[in-house]
């Protein structure tokens, strides 16, 4: 008896120390980064990011850099990443959650063929369509504009899906009932249907919101001129094999990323429920 | 019988009506699924068919297009692609290696009711999921740097290892990407097991308890085989998540390049084919090679899972 009493105590610690290493290696690049940021851009090429900090060297200069370094560039970058996350999110809910609802509610002919073909797109790296893409935004003149980085991507396949799984548990009764009080389908679907997906919503704007303000690969693509980039791209410019814009980057990287942390304090159930509905179904 | 006879007048006006309200509905379908339609056609369809079609091209300017047959898919046969195939496949290895094993480990140990704090570790583990790349890559480019005083090099040196140049070096390039792609995605491995954890009825565990089962033995016969949706689909994701990396080593080599190509990897090529040297031709046909490993992958994965046996029912 004794013996498994031990077991289970060395079990339990085990864990524990387990759980808060591996809690540490997730939250101690954001303390490093923060610490780096209040260090003069001189003392990051000379030691990197390290334990080794020489707090008389700690101010706040790379903060005032946020608004006046470079002309104000950063300034840009949040404005450009404030109104691309903004559009792009407004514009898929509504487009994504009419296609799932679309997907979900009626049949029709096609309905499966075209199912299907949402779960192929969402099953296909958007890195391999890299360059017809770029030729087909010369062709369309959205290189370097705002639509460019929002309309390639805006009817995100995964929206759909996530919608579509929503909106089949929606209670039929209701389309009948709108039907005999004489509203149009759209009708049905703006005064009664959309309001029941609400929950939803809440789910994916949380999600596409995240997905737009980090988007990476196509943004690096599309955008070109300096005012122009988002906070990303804005950020990864000013990485240069000389290392040398270090008091802009780092003060800049820790403002982009606050946002959305707060927001995940405030939203956990939402991120998390997002991620799982679907996902795991094989 | 006779009720019938007598509503049928009164079913006339509706009639009508109804025939009217079939129509819209008939058409209401596909004004929904429109923007679908539209964007897969422009923003999907046509891409896919204009990068096959310039895999066989050899595009000098917009005006100056030659068909030049097999010869973008032969010249892949150089020792860039290849090291590019085994750099994204090593990277792909060990990602699966490490983002299987021990996110399940986790969702066990916050899963259990003995645990503790399981809501804070929780979070702790998913907000690295939260940023962007370029934050992941930061950080650990300045992290992995060669200076002595930088993280890994003090901390090499708190066991006597001299400091490291990590960032030149094959191994250790590669050691500091799958520990970045470790740190952003962790916490969501860790999710979509806990989620399917909870799927596990508790009554199996407690009949292997009353058997005499140990901890081990639950885990390995009931705990692994409930998993095994999950697991599929998280391998799977992590297939093509590793096979079309391209940020993080953009990020962490601060370009599409990276000293001795340790970092590059297969969309890195098609960037560096595409815009680098403007050879499109070339681009799109590792492109193409690209589609092709992901829709192996795919179709694995969807007979794995019986997809197709519940089709063909």
């Amino acid at each position: 008896m004794k013996n498994s009493k031990m077991q289970n105590i060395l079990l339990s610690t085990g864990s524990y120390v387990l759980l808060l290493i591996v809690s540490l290696f997730c939250l101690a690049p954001f303390f490093f980064l923060l610490q780096s940021s209040f260090f003069p851009g001189s003392e990051m090429i000379r030691k990197g990011i390290t334990f080794n900090v020489d707090f008389s060297k700690m101010n706040f200069d790379n903060y005032k850099l946020l608004l006046e370094g470079k002309d104000g560039i950063y300034l840009y970058w949040y404005k450009n990443s404030l109104i691309i996350t903004l559009l792009s999110t407004v514009l898929s809910l509504f487009l994504t959650s009419m296609v799932g609802y679309g997907l979900a509610v009626y049949k029709f002919k096609g309905r499966n063929l075209l199912f299907i073909i949402v779960l192929i797109v969402m099953m296909v790296p958007v890195e391999i369509l890299i360059l017809p893409l770029y030729k087909l935004s010369i062709t369309m003149k959205l290189i370097d504009t705002h639509w460019g980085a929002i309309l390639p991507f805006v009817v995100s396949p995964f929206a759909i899906f996530f919608f579509r799984q929503y909106a089949i548990g929606l209670p039929k009764d209701f389309l009948d009932a709108g039907r005999i009080d004489g509203c149009t389908e759209y009708g049905i679907y703006f005064k009664i249907m959309m309001p029941l997906m609400l929950p939803a919503f809440g789910a994916m704007t949380i999600l596409q919101a995240m997905g737009s303000w980090n988007s990476f690969v196509w943004p690096l693509i599309v955008l070109r001129s300096n005012e122009m980039l988002t906070l990303p791209i804005g950020l990864q410019s000013l990485i240069t094999p000389y290392g040398n814009n270090y008091d802009l980057l780092l003060s800049g990287a820790v403002m982009s990323v606050i946002p959305i942390i707060l927001v995940f304090i405030f939203n956990q159930k939402a991120f998390i429920s997002g991620l799982t509905v679907g996902g795991v179904k094989g | 019988m006779s009720a019938d006879v007598v509503r049928t007048p009164g079913l006339q006006p509706k009639k009508v009506k109804r025939k009217l309200k079939f129509k819209q509905e008939n058409v209401a379908p596909y004004v929904f699924v429109l923007p679908f339609i539209v964007s897969f056609l422009i923003f999907f369809l046509y891409p896919i068919i204009s990068t096959g079609i310039m895999s066989f091209q050899e595009i000098l300017g917009p005006e100056d297009v030659k068909f030049i047959g097999l010869k973008n898919y032969q010249n892949l046969l150089n020792e860039h692609f290849y090291n590019a195939l085994w750099v994204t496949t090593k990277y792909t290895f060990w990602t699966i290696l490490v983002l299987i094993p021990l996110p399940i480990l986790i969702a066990v140990l916050l899963n259990s009711k003995m645990t503790k704090g399981s809501n804070f570790f929780r979070s702790a583990f998913f907000i690295p999921a939260l940023t962007s790349v370029i934050i992941a890559g930061l950080f650990f480019r300045l992290a992995f740097g060669e200076q002595e005083t930088t993280l890994l090099n003090s901390i090499l040196g708190m066991f006597g290892v001299p400091p490291k140049v990590w960032l030149q070096g094959k191994n250790t390039a590669m050691f500091a990407m799958v520990l970045l792609c470790t740190w952003r995605w962790l916490g969501v491995n860790m999710i979509y097991f806990l989620s399917g954890l909870q799927g596990i009825p508790t009554e199996q565990y407690e009949s292997a308890s009353i058997d005499g089962a140990n901890a081990w033995h639950k885990f390995i016969s009931i705990t692994v085989p409930g998993l095994k949706p999950v697991i599929i689909y998280v391998i799977t994701i992590s297939v093509y998540g590793g096979y079309s990396m391209f940020a993080e080593s953009y990020t962490m080599f601060a370009g599409p390049r990276s000293p001795g190509d340790i970092g590059l990897t297969l969309v890195n090529y098609i960037y560096q084919q595409g815009f680098n040297e403007n050879n499109l031709g070339a681009g799109s046909a590792v492109g193409i090679t690209l589609l092709g490993i992901v829709m192996i992958v795919n179709l694995i994965q969807l007979t794995l899972t019986g997809f197709f046996k519940k089709e063909s029912e």
